[in-house]
């Protein structure tokens, strides 16, 4: 089953950036936060509670997987969550559009999605546990 | 720049509305960024004859090259001359600004000129627009923040620092309001704002920075680094309790000034201490881009507002320094009278160490017979009575008061005025931070560039030196503030001080292409800091022993009572070592 990640912790975040600057560091070689797939956001400015923009991994049919005219976004084993191939990719938007939780972010220098690949940097450099990679539940 | 060896400046001048951007490699190659680069940038633009609120003076604004990019690096370093001592201000804070500034493209800000009306400046990357802000007038800090918020777009990448009534009122130590939890704290820059009409700056920063090609490097010392920080005693303290888990063994040492530093402890220690606000009202802590620390405690202010059970709730980040300035030093022992002082002096915008030295001087006068409570519409200052201390918070801010007047020039401007300076809990014209530890932290205010107890921690050599003799204790307060200066170049937060050694910020500086060895670094410490020194003596300072009051020479330390005549032999060899400093 592929592993899907969630914020079951959102609740203990300090609000400092560090997976943003991970995900952006790690996978899209970028010092840039907003290179990140993950992103963390204060409802009502710093007093407000945190919320964790991700890839919810929708159930089949997903909606960016659909939207996809080429086989860029096709769905993982399992039926959660989608794989993208850059090569594929015509760089024609629909799959931004498409995402029902907004979370698909736009890398304008690459004129490229940024999609959530489920490797777990951002996970692994929080420093309050609030996210996690895990095989999602049956369901 | 990052990827850059340059300083990219973004200069907005008010009076005319032009903005214009400019690339210094001379300031990245001697000065790095942060401290270095904002104290030379005002060197270049402050009139030493023109007073502190003229609209021509300078604010500068600094970050440095690990900003962001590294773990707890998170500073902006202000520079401005100083309304509350008329001498060289800086002041440092945390939050998204740094960040934001960086992501927007800019090392660093210059502002000034003067508004013709209120206006608030939004820069988006290379978008600079001068809004109007005549809505926000008169405005608390945190219902600006929010109707910035819902006016510039950006969530998650932006900052925005404001100032509050105090700062359009021109009171001596109003502060700057950075992202509602961080302030740009000390010595007035929130009412050099006010007098350059500019109620805030929002700063968007979504610019794409590369990796180097070879980012193998980067990213080990990157994880070595986060790996410290996390993982060992170095910061452990500031995330657990946070700061005020210095109140208790403060108080035990008696080194916890207390009623207007009449004494180095306070019987109600128990009550105000870090273990009991964490007990008691810790709801969660906040952190500063890029700091997995977190060491702001935001509390819990709960309190009833009418009968049937009927509550309001507001959160209020505290710190060691607020609880001892309007807790301790006011004899409020009493934890939400604590946060509701806190929040209100904090919407009004306006220092809390400097609002509770004043009160604190302000109380004792009252007490003495030298002022008046008609003088102060009528409020009759009580140690304690958090309730008073209320109301003289809004005369302070209204001025529409003799005592409210002067109080709002800060403690040291009202003793000279109504002729009691010798129980004033300043230095250098500036309210002391919350230790009373022996001569080290005096002259550790007095002699720091900024007149802050961060710029050498004197406290921290008062607790640690041994043999506290009189050239060890001068020669470390020098070297500390050396030292410090490589880390406020870098934008360093200070809580991370033991997790960047010189050692360790020379290879995060490798890893992304500056090279620089500790010794280079070191030796870039000690010019700055004399070229800091030579800056605030052209902008008036002066070290003597007559400007200290008396009260610090009757009140015990954990060293004993001060005696002027060890002061005086310290200020001399002070005096010996500039004579000998490098031109």
């Amino acid at each position: 089953m592929a592993k899907i990640l969630t914020a079951p912790r959102i609740a203990r975040c300090i609000g400092c950036d560090s997976c943003m600057l991970a995900c952006a560091r790690m996978i899209y070689s970028s010092f840039s936060p907003h290179k990140s797939a993950i992103q963390i956001r204060s409802r009502g400015g710093v007093m407000g509670r945190m919320a964790a923009h991700i890839c919810t991994s929708c159930t089949e049919p997903a909606p960016c997987v659909e939207a996809c005219p080429t086989d860029a976004l096709t769905l993982r084993v399992g039926g959660r969550g989608m794989t993208y191939r850059k090569a594929e990719c015509i760089s024609c938007h629909k799959c931004v559009e498409a995402c029902p939780v907004q979370v698909i972010g736009w890398d304008k220098e690459e004129n490229k999605p940024i999609v959530c690949i489920f490797c777990g940097q951002c996970a692994r450099f929080c420093p309050h546990d609030c996210l996690e990679l895990a095989e999602a539940e049956v369901g | 720049m990052l990827n850059s060896e340059f300083v990219r400046i973004l200069h907005v001048d008010l009076g005319t509305g032009e903005s214009s951007v400019k690339d210094r490699p001379d300031l990245f190659h001697e000065a790095l960024g942060g401290t270095g680069v904002a104290s030379r940038l005002l060197g270049e633009l402050v009139h030493d004859d023109k007073d502190p609120l003229d609209p021509a003076q300078p604010i500068i604004f600094a970050t440095g090259p690990l900003t962001t990019i590294f773990p707890v690096v998170t500073k902006t370093a202000a520079t401005f001359r100083s309304p509350l001592t008329g001498e060289y201000g800086e002041s440092h804070a945390g939050g998204h600004f740094a960040s934001s500034l960086r992501y927007a493209g800019y090392d660093a800000l210059a502002v000034t000129g003067a508004a013709k009306r209120l206006v608030y400046l939004v820069i988006d990357g290379d978008k600079v627009e001068i809004r109007a802000a005549d809505a926000m007038r008169a405005m608390d800090t945190i219902e600006t923040g929010r109707v910035i918020r819902d006016l510039v777009e950006g969530a998650g990448h932006r900052s925005i620092i404001r100032i509050g009534p105090a700062g359009e009122r021109g009171i001596r130590y109003a502060n700057v309001n950075v992202d509602t939890f961080r302030h740009f704290g000390r010595l007035g820059l929130g009412a050099v704002l006010g007098s350059k009409n500019l109620k805030a700056i929002a700063v968007v920063g979504q610019k794409q920075f590369d990796l180097p090609a070879d980012s193998r490097a980067y990213k080990k010392v990157y994880a070595e680094v986060y790996d410290r920080v996390l993982h060992t005693d170095a910061m452990k303290k500031y995330h657990d309790l946070g700061t005020p888990a210095n109140i208790l063994p403060l108080n035990e040492l008696g080194a916890l000034p207390a009623y207007n530093v009449r004494q180095g402890y306070f019987g109600e220690a128990e009550e105000i201490s870090g273990e009991a606000f964490a007990e008691g009202e810790l709801i969660t802590k906040r952190a500063c881009a890029g700091c997995q620390i977190g060491c702001i405690h935001v509390a819990l202010y709960r309190r009833p507002f009418a009968p049937g059970w009927e509550y309001e709730s507001t959160m209020v980040a505290y710190d060691h320094e607020l609880v001892y300035a309007v807790g301790s030093l006011l004899g409020v022992g009493n934890r939400p009278e604590i946060l509701r002082l806190i929040e209100e002096i904090d919407r009004a915008g306006m220092d809390i160490i400097s609002c509770g030295t004043a009160l604190a001087w302000a109380t004792e006068a009252m007490e003495r017979g030298v002022i008046e409570p008609r003088q102060l519409r009528d409020i009759d200052l009580r140690w304690g009575d958090a309730e008073r201390y209320s109301h003289a918070v809004a005369a302070i801010v209204r001025g529409d008061s003799e005592v409210g007047k002067w109080l709002g020039q800060g403690e040291v401007a009202a003793a000279r005025h109504f002729g009691a300076p010798e129980y004033v809990a300043a230095v250098g014209g500036q309210g002391i931070a919350g230790y009373w530890t022996g001569y080290a932290h005096v002259l550790g205010h007095l002699l720091g560039a900024r007149h802050s107890h961060l710029d050498n921690a004197g406290y921290d050599i008062d607790q640690k030196l041994d043999p506290y003799t009189d050239e060890a204790i001068v020669d470390r307060i020098i070297a500390d503030e050396a030292e410090r200066i490589v880390q406020t170049c870098t934008a360093i937060c200070l809580f991370a001080r033991r997790v960047y050694d010189l050692e360790t910020i020379s290879q995060a500086l490798g890893s992304v292409g500056v090279e620089r060895s500790a010794v280079a670094l070191r030796a870039m410490g000690e010019r700055i800091y004399w070229d800091r020194v030579r800056l605030r003596e052209r902008l008036g300072f002066r070290a003597r022993l007559e400007d200290l009051p008396r009260r610090f020479f009757e009140t015990p330390t954990p060293r004993g009572q001060l005696e002027p005549e060890r002061m005086g032999r310290l200020l001399d060899i002070y005096q010996q070592r500039r004579q000998a400093a490098p031109e």
